[in-house]
């Protein structure tokens, strides 16, 4: 329908300096970002090299085993202990934003709502110390009971760790430590409903579940599994509470209440990177590689399933 | 008004006070010291966390003497402390372990004149504490086997006969044993493996070195991590250096027939009833630590950790710093404030003997 003509004749938008100015600084922050994750790909590619390639027999920390048998358990370790952690913080999350978005009155709703951002703000060390002091000697005798009374159900299996300080422990100071993400973005997703969906709904004689159930929920999904990944993100890489709780003493088990479990890559480079040096330094750099990867694998997961259920959410 | 300006004369007071008192807690380190120190420079060091915090009391000690001399010591662990000291980036390494013959044989020091031997001093002994946390007992008395046996997992209650038959009228109770062990690399784990295999080989069958070599047992971070399990858990068993045992039962170790608490004293003893490595020069005083040595009193679970320098340095000036810094770590003094910070058994009359000859040979 446009004709060449017109096209030809339209006019160039004249360039103001402020639209320069700040088309280019976006367009730097755009490319930063890109430079400095390949930056930081391109460092741990370079500096993992020697390790996979050298002989294992001359890496102290591989004790002579293959590279690949060293980072299994750390790798199951990982996605176990963000798995469990996610298992308990996503329903306590929704929960919560639920009751602040659409059950709690205004004023305690504000209030929660601080409080729950408050959490985000404690640092990694401050959970380390009170799981491992606090929480771990008091979960002990339930440990200690699960395993006597529950001990035939695979993941509660004997022996009970003696001070508490195992994979299901340092789950529930994970889980604490996602939640206030996890709840935060939850709740902005589920005030974004349609005010429309969620009045005609009850004006179908729905109860106040079924509206949550059939208008709130399909429409948030999206953002839901979004928070959840983002929590996931921060479980996966958290380091210094993990090392800090987590007696990480043995392989790949399912047991959760047991002292050997399995650690994770990101305290286990914390633990040993101390008094690494040499190819151990490497050893230890091609972990976090790993760890890089898999966090890159879980995001792709998650943008495809968001991506996925796009059409079906109800938002468009 | 009235009360507003003797307000204000009292604030002027108040903040008077703290300023002139702030001021007094500083002179008496300028002032005190009447011979003023002629050295001058920066001296660079770096090695074994282990020594740290006795490193930081020297230099913070060694400074106020020597106003004009900058210490530094870097902890970056033993093996980038020897590698640092040989490229020549430190004057002087601590380090968990001495040069080993083949090292010295193929490493030339960059720091030091070629051809020169290099002083090796045990300065930094260290007992470690074999710990427990078990109601209504205090101290118990164990064989190096058995506490292998718990500590890899082999003896699980402790109502075992191996405790029970060495400790006649302790009432044991009828309880799981929880091992608890450090969960990153460290000097004291390879101290403790290094004592275990040489006396209980039979039980103790991995190799020495800082990671823990076995699956199982608990697994804590660092010291603090090890003490807080063992302390808040019931039926614990741990490792940790001495001076963080605290209210802790503490296991007195076999050595011959006794058996021996852990000391001060008792952990000095064991440097001076083992030999020191063969075929060194007299000023390297690598020791061959003899773990089972059945010597009356001395206790053999120690960490020993070495200051390491060259004997002749290209730069004479370094080699001057490094001389009266080691002069002043090895004397009653330097040894007494690291027994202060961190716990460590001041050297015995008659390694510092050895050592002093040593020292007075830097140049």
């Amino acid at each position: 329908m446009t004709s060449p003509a017109t096209s030809a004749r339209t006019p160039r938008t004249k360039q103001r300096l402020g639209d320069r100015i700040f088309s280019n600084s976006a367009l730097t922050a755009g490319t930063l970002i890109l430079a400095i994750l390949a930056a930081v790909a391109g460092f741990l590619v370079l500096e993992s090299v020697p390790a996979l390639t050298t002989d294992p027999e001359e890496i102290d920390i591989l004790n002579g085993q293959p590279f690949w048998s060293y980072v299994a358990p750390l790798v199951f370790g990982t996605l176990w202990a963000s798995a469990l952690a996610l298992a308990m913080a996503i329903p306590v999350s929704i929960g919560i934003a639920l009751f602040i978005s659409h059950f709690a009155p205004r004023r305690i709703a504000q209030g929660l709502g601080y409080i729950v951002d408050l959490l985000a703000a404690v640092p990694s060390v401050v959970f380390g110390l009170w799981g491992g002091n606090v929480l771990a000697p008091a979960v002990q005798p339930l440990y200690t009971w699960l395993t006597q009374n529950l001990g035939w159900f695979p993941l509660f299996a004997p022996p009970a760790s003696g001070t508490g300080r195992t994979i299901l422990t340092a789950a529930i100071v994970l889980a604490v430590m996602v939640l206030p993400i996890i709840t935060a973005l939850s709740r902005e997703v589920f005030l974004q409903t349609p005010v429309l969906h969620e009045e005609a709904a009850l004006a179908l004689g729905a109860t106040r579940w079924e509206m949550i159930r059939t208008a709130v929920l399909p429409f948030a999904r999206p953002g839901i599994i979004s928070a959840s990944m983002l929590g996931l993100g921060r479980a996966l890489g958290e380091t210094m509470a993990v090392a800090m709780v987590l007696s990480a003493s043995g392989g790949i088990t399912l047991a959760v209440l047991t002292p050997s479990n399995p650690g994770t890559i990101a305290a286990n480079i914390a633990l040993r990177f101390p008094e690494a040096f040499g190819l151990n330094t490497n050893l230890l750099i091609a972990t976090g590689l790993i760890l890089f990867a898999i966090t890159l694998v879980v995001n792709m997961i998650a943008r495809a399933i968001i991506n996925r259920r796009k059409e079906f959410s109800g938002a468009n | 008004m009235n009360i507003k300006r003797f307000g204000s004369i009292a604030a002027i007071a108040v903040a008077g006070t703290i300023v002139l008192s702030s001021c007094a807690a500083n002179e008496p380190a300028a002032n005190t010291e009447g011979n003023e120190s002629t050295l001058s420079g920066t001296l660079v060091g770096g090695g074994a966390s282990s020594q740290g915090t006795a490193q930081e009391a020297w230099v913070a000690a060694f400074q106020t003497e020597h106003t004009g001399v900058t210490v530094e010591y870097d902890p970056t662990g033993s093996g980038t402390g020897r590698d640092n000291f040989i490229a020549g980036g430190n004057a002087f390494t601590g380090s968990d372990r001495a040069f080993k013959d083949e090292e010295l044989a193929k490493d030339n020091f960059a720091g030091c004149v070629p051809g020169t031997p290099i002083v090796e001093i045990p300065a930094y002994i260290s007992p470690i504490a074999v710990i427990f946390n078990l109601e209504g007992v205090d101290s118990l008395n164990l064989d190096a086997a058995t506490i292998a046996g718990i500590l890899k997992g082999d003896i699980t209650n402790w109502n075992d006969e191996a405790i029970a038959s060495q400790n006649k009228g302790v009432e044991l109770p009828d309880l799981a044993i929880t091992p608890v062990h450090r969960s990153d690399e460290s000097g004291t784990t390879e101290n403790l493996a290094d004592y275990l295999s040489a006396a209980a080989p039979q039980v103790w069958d991995a190799e020495v070195s800082g990671d823990w070599p076995y699956e199982g047992g608990e697994a804590a971070q660092g010291t603090s991590g090890v003490v807080d399990a063992v302390k808040n858990g019931n039926g614990t068993f741990g490792y940790a250096d001495a001076s963080r045992a605290g209210d802790l039962g503490t296991v007195a170790v076999q050595v011959g027939t006794e058996y021996v608490e852990y000391s001060a004293d008792a952990a000095a003893k064991i440097v001076d009833a083992s030999p020191l490595v063969e075929g060194r020069d007299s000023v390297d005083l690598a020791i061959e630590l003899d773990r089972t040595s059945e010597a009356a009193g001395v206790y053999p679970i120690v960490l020993i950790s070495y200051l390491i320098a060259c004997s002749e340095y290209e730069d004479a000036a370094t080699g001057e710093l490094v001389k009266a810094y080691f002069d002043y770590v090895i004397s009653d003094e330097g040894q007494a404030t690291a027994a202060k910070a961190a716990g460590i058994a001041p050297i015995s009359a008659d390694l510092y003997e050895k050592a002093k000859a040593a020292v007075d040979s830097i140049k």
